[in-house]
Formats: structure tokens, C-alpha cells, sequence
């Protein structure tokens, strides 16, 4: 308990603060000092409100395919499947989550790579942003159809039934009584596909080309450039937004469902 | 359930089609491991057992291998032990900012890993002035792992009763013996599966390992990123990608064992 408390707490604490300092130009020390020169960089240069617009958005259309391949998906799984069937697919569903996160961004090099099977389909889109969004998604879909399936087994057949007696056809059912109700369940998958699209840097180098992310800027700034503060700065953009995601969704009751 | 012909067909056309997509590039790799071409030139012009023994002879995967395994025994025990504790803290106790300390617990994995790598990072070497090393990456992966334990741990407390560890304290237990005779066996298998899904979280964690390893250590994601880049060394990374993937069934297989259990649980990994 203390653990978590004070030591991740004050680590992020911590690396706020650091977010405020500078680096002297010629030895690369820390200095510091408090500036403000960090945050001003990140708002007032191109390339980096291009960055962060392009990681967002990379996010929520990773979201959104995710949300888009789960619904079915689940659906079929908790309302349509034998429960023979449905056993089945829960193992084939969880069994990449087991794999390697490293492994499958790298079969996806394979997939994606010039000499690759998508090439000679051709229709490989190479590696880059199409390619990054393809391969974040598939990292992602576990733990989207995990929570929706959940949140569907849920869901009484009855009420499906009794909005087909009152004639709905399937499309209204869904809208206007599946939906609504899943909502927590692909919220609380969101949180994860959002938060972890906003921090990768990994798959981006290994499918992304010369793609820049979010994730990127900020690994490069401590690892390469020795930026320590600027790297703190940038990191804080993820943090605010899943603070502010977490404070709206709060409502919906998705945290329970996590 | 009664459903219209063409929706069910729909349905199990969308499932089939993305459990496809799911397995596909993970056929590829293990393919790929037997493919003669350096350069996994598709369709492969023949199959060969050669890099398996290649890879076989990598000290670096296999040294890499071994601190992955030592780091994932380490930070499942201890946060077995934390995050067990927080869980019988916060569902037994009453005390303020109890709300507070759920949401807290959430945030190391609501929140991406860079963040939780830089934030770390930054704390132990200047704050506490560690060397970075062996002993940082089994912090920084008990901080993530506790999550696991605590929710699987949680889950099964809710669906508890008081009343036992009630009864046993009636009886005259101290609350040690209570814990050891009553809670622990109820306990049991959540602990497993939170365990299980902690090791396979730190086996596989690379974003925060890279903040915390520092230039000496090396885990098997690392080694296997590292060298991912060089073209002489792609049929041994391929090779050790596609023992990883035969690999991931063995957790399978176990988690069918407590098959209710680790449902719940996945759904809360990051």
C-alpha cells in the first residue's frame, strides 16, 4: 500500500517537478531552476502540436477499429456461441494476450515487410502510419473483446427477445438496447487501448517507418538528446489526458468493469 | 437465442474473419523460423531446421532468458505479498480516501508505461541515487504486477463473506491463524491466477524495463528489440519469437485449470 502510495505517487510527483527544470546547453546537466520553457516549446512549436495531434488521433481510431472488430465478435461469443463453442473461443481470444506484446509487433514486421505475404497480395501497406494503426489494433483487440464480452454475458437475453417482440429489427435492438448497455464495458476497454496507443514507442519503430510519435519524442528525449526535463514535460500531455478520460468516464461506472 | 438467419451468419462470418486476422501473423512467424530465405522472402523457398540450432547457440538469448525468468520469480513474489495486503486492507478496513487509494492502485496501468518508466526512472537515479541495474527492473515490475494481484485478490474478497473469518475469531483464532486457516485456502487459487498473470506481465514488460535496466542488464524483450534491427542476427530473433508463441500455451493450458478465476483476471491486465 505504501508502496504504491508514496513511491509511484511521489515518483510521478517527482517527474512533474522535473518537468519545470532545464538542461544546461554545452555539459547537459540538469539545471535546476524553474522555467516554464518546456511547456512553452511543446505549445508553441509545429512539430510537436502535429505529434501530439497525430498520437491522439492514432489513439482513437485505434479505438475505434478495435470497438468496431469487438462488438461482433463478443457479441457472438456470449449470445450466439453453444457453450462448447464459446469455451473455445474464450481460449483463442486470450491465447495471443499470453503471447508476447514484443512477438506480435514483430509478426507483424513479417506481414508488413516488402518480401512479406501482404506484398504479395499486394496489398501491403508498408511500413508506416496505415501500417501502425493496423498492427495497434491487433495488439490491442484482446482487451477490448475481453470487457465487452464480459459486459454482454451480462446482458439478459430477455431483454433482446422482448425488444424483438415489440418489432424492433436487429439494428434498432442494438442501438437502442445493446449499446447502451455495454457502454461501461467498451469504455473500460478504451481505457486500455487508448492509454496504451498514447505511450507506445516500440511497435511504432518496428512498423512505423519514420513515423513519429508521442512515445517516441519523449524516448528519445532521455535517451538520445539526455533531455530529461523536456522528456517529463512531454510525458505529462499522456498523463493529463487518461486524468481527464478517467475523471469522465468515471460517471458511466467503466472503472468498475476494469 | 432466436436471430434472424442472415445476422447469425454475419456474426460468425465477423468472428471467423477476425480470428484470422489474430492468427495469421503468428503462423507467419513460426513458419518463418523454418524458412531457408534470411530475408523471410515469401512464399518460402524451402523449410530448414538450421536457425533452431542457430539460436540454440545464442548465449545472449539464452543469458537474456534467464534474467527475464529470475525478474518475473522476483516481482510476482513480492507483489504477491503487497498486493494481497492492499486488498485485505481496503476490504476490511474502513478508513479515509478509501475511493481515493482504488483509483490510485488503477493508475499504474490507466496510465501509458513510458510514463510509469520515465517516472520511475527519474526516481531512482536521482532521488534515491540507485545505480540502475537488476535489482531497479524488480521494483519498477512488482509496481505494475501488485495491480494484477490486488484485482484478482479484490474480486474474490467481494464474494466473500465476513462472516467465516467472523466465526473463526468467535472461535478464538488470533487473527494470524484466521488468516492462515481461513482466508489464505479461500484465497488460493485467486492468488494463482494473479500470479500467473504477473509473471506473464513481467516476462513480457519492455517499455519500462527499458527505463530501468540501465546499460547492463538484459531482459528477453530487450535483447530480442535490440536485435531486431540487425539483419544477420533476424533468423535467431525469429526463431526465439516463435518458441515465445509455442510458450504462451502453457499459461493457457494452466489458466484452464482455474478457468473462472483468470477470466476475471485478464480482462484487468494493461
Amino acid at each position: 500500500m505504501l508502496w504504491l502510495g508514496v513511491a509511484y505517487l511521489g515518483a510521478l510527483g517527482a517527474l512533474f517537478l522535473a518537468a519545470f527544470w532545464t538542461t544546461n546547453e554545452f555539459t547537459g546537466d540538469l539545471v535546476k531552476v524553474f522555467t516554464l520553457d518546456n511547456f512553452r516549446q511543446l505549445l508553441q512549436l509545429p512539430v510537436y502540436r502535429t505529434i501530439t495531434a497525430r498520437t491522439l488521433g492514432v489513439a482513437v481510431l485505434v479505438t475505434l477499429v478495435d470497438a468496431a472488430l469487438a462488438l461482433p465478435v463478443a457479441f457472438f461469443m456470449a449470445k450466439v456461441a453453444r457453450p462448447g463453442l464459446q469455451r473455445l473461443l474464450v481460449i483463442a481470444v486470450l491465447m495471443p494476450l499470453w503471447a508476447s506484446y514484443l512477438v506480435k509487433a514483430y509478426a507483424w514486421r513479417g506481414m508488413l515487410s516488402q518480401s512479406g505475404p501482404l506484398s504479395w497480395l499486394g496489398i501491403s501497406p508498408g511500413y508506416g502510419l496505415t501500417g501502425l494503426v493496423v498492427t495497434l489494433a491487433y495488439l490491442w483487440l484482446p482487451y477490448m473483446i475481453l470487457p465487452v464480452y464480459a459486459g454482454l454475458q451480462k446482458l439478459p437475453d430477455s431483454l433482446l427477445e422482448a425488444s424483438a417482440d415489440l418489432g424492433a429489427p436487429a439494428l434498432t435492438t442494438f442501438r437502442r438496447v445493446v449499446l447502451p448497455l455495454v457502454f461501461p464495458a467498451l469504455v473500460a476497454g478504451s481505457i486500455f487501448t487508448f492509454s496504451l496507443t498514447m505511450g507506445d514507442y516500440i511497435a511504432v519503430k518496428i512498423v512505423g517507418g519514420p513515423t513519429q510519435m508521442l512515445g517516441n519524442v519523449v524516448a528519445d528525449n532521455y535517451g538520445v538528446a539526455n533531455n530529461l526535463p523536456f522528456a517529463a514535460a512531454y510525458a505529462v500531455v499522456p498523463v493529463l489526458v487518461m486524468l481527464g478520460y478517467l475523471g469522465v468516464v468515471r460517471r458511466t461506472g467503466a472503472l468498475e468493469n476494469l | 437465442m432466436t436471430m434472424s438467419r442472415g445476422l447469425r451468419a454475419f456474426l460468425v462470418g465477423c468472428t471467423a474473419v477476425v480470428l484470422t486476422i489474430v492468427y495469421v501473423p503468428l503462423a507467419l512467424v513460426l513458419l518463418n523460423s523454418f524458412n531457408v530465405s534470411k530475408s523471410f522472402a515469401w512464399p518460402p523457398s524451402g523449410l530448414t531446421l538450421r536457425w533452431w540450432q542457430a539460436a540454440g547457440h545464442s548465449t545472449g538469448a539464452r543469458h537474456a532468458l534467464l534474467v527475464s525468468v529470475e525478474v518475473g520469480l522476483l516481482a510476482t513474489a513480492v507483489s504477491l505479498v503487497l498486493g494481497t495486503m492492499a486488498a485485505l486492507a481496503l476490504q476490511r478496513a474502513r478508513f479515509f480516501g478509501r475511493n481515493a487509494v482504488s483509483l490510485l492502485i488503477i493508475l499504474p496501468i490507466a496510465l501509458p508505461g513510458i510514463v510509469t518508466g520515465l517516472a520511475l526512472n527519474n526516481a531512482f537515479t536521482s532521488l534515491f541515487g540507485l545505480q540502475l541495474g537488476f535489482f531497479t527492473i524488480v521494483v519498477a515490475h512488482a509496481t505494475f504486477c501488485i495491480v494484477t494481484v490486488f484485482n484478482n485478490v479484490q474480486a474474490r474478497l467481494r464474494r466473500m463473506s465476513e462472516s467465516l473469518e467472523e466465526a473463526s475469531a468467535d472461535l478464538g483464532a488470533r487473527p494470524f491463524t484466521t488468516f492462515r486457516l481461513v482466508t489464505f485456502p479461500l484465497l488460493r487459487s485467486a492468488l494463482l491466477a494473479g500470479g500467473l498473470l504477473a509473471f506473464a506481465l513481467s516476462f513480457d514488460e519492455i517499455i519500462v524495463t527499458t527505463f530501468t535496466a540501465g546499460g547492463h542488464e538484459q531482459t528477453l524483450p530487450i535483447w530480442i528489440f535490440q536485435n531486431l534491427f540487425r539483419p544477420n542476427q533476424t533468423p535467431v530473433v525469429n526463431v526465439v519469437a516463435a518458441a515465445l508463441i509455442v510458450l504462451s500455451a502453457v499459461p493457457i493450458w494452466l489458466a484452464q485449470r482455474l478457468s473462472q478465476e483468470v477470466e476475471g483476471a485478464v480482462s484487468a491486465a494493461p
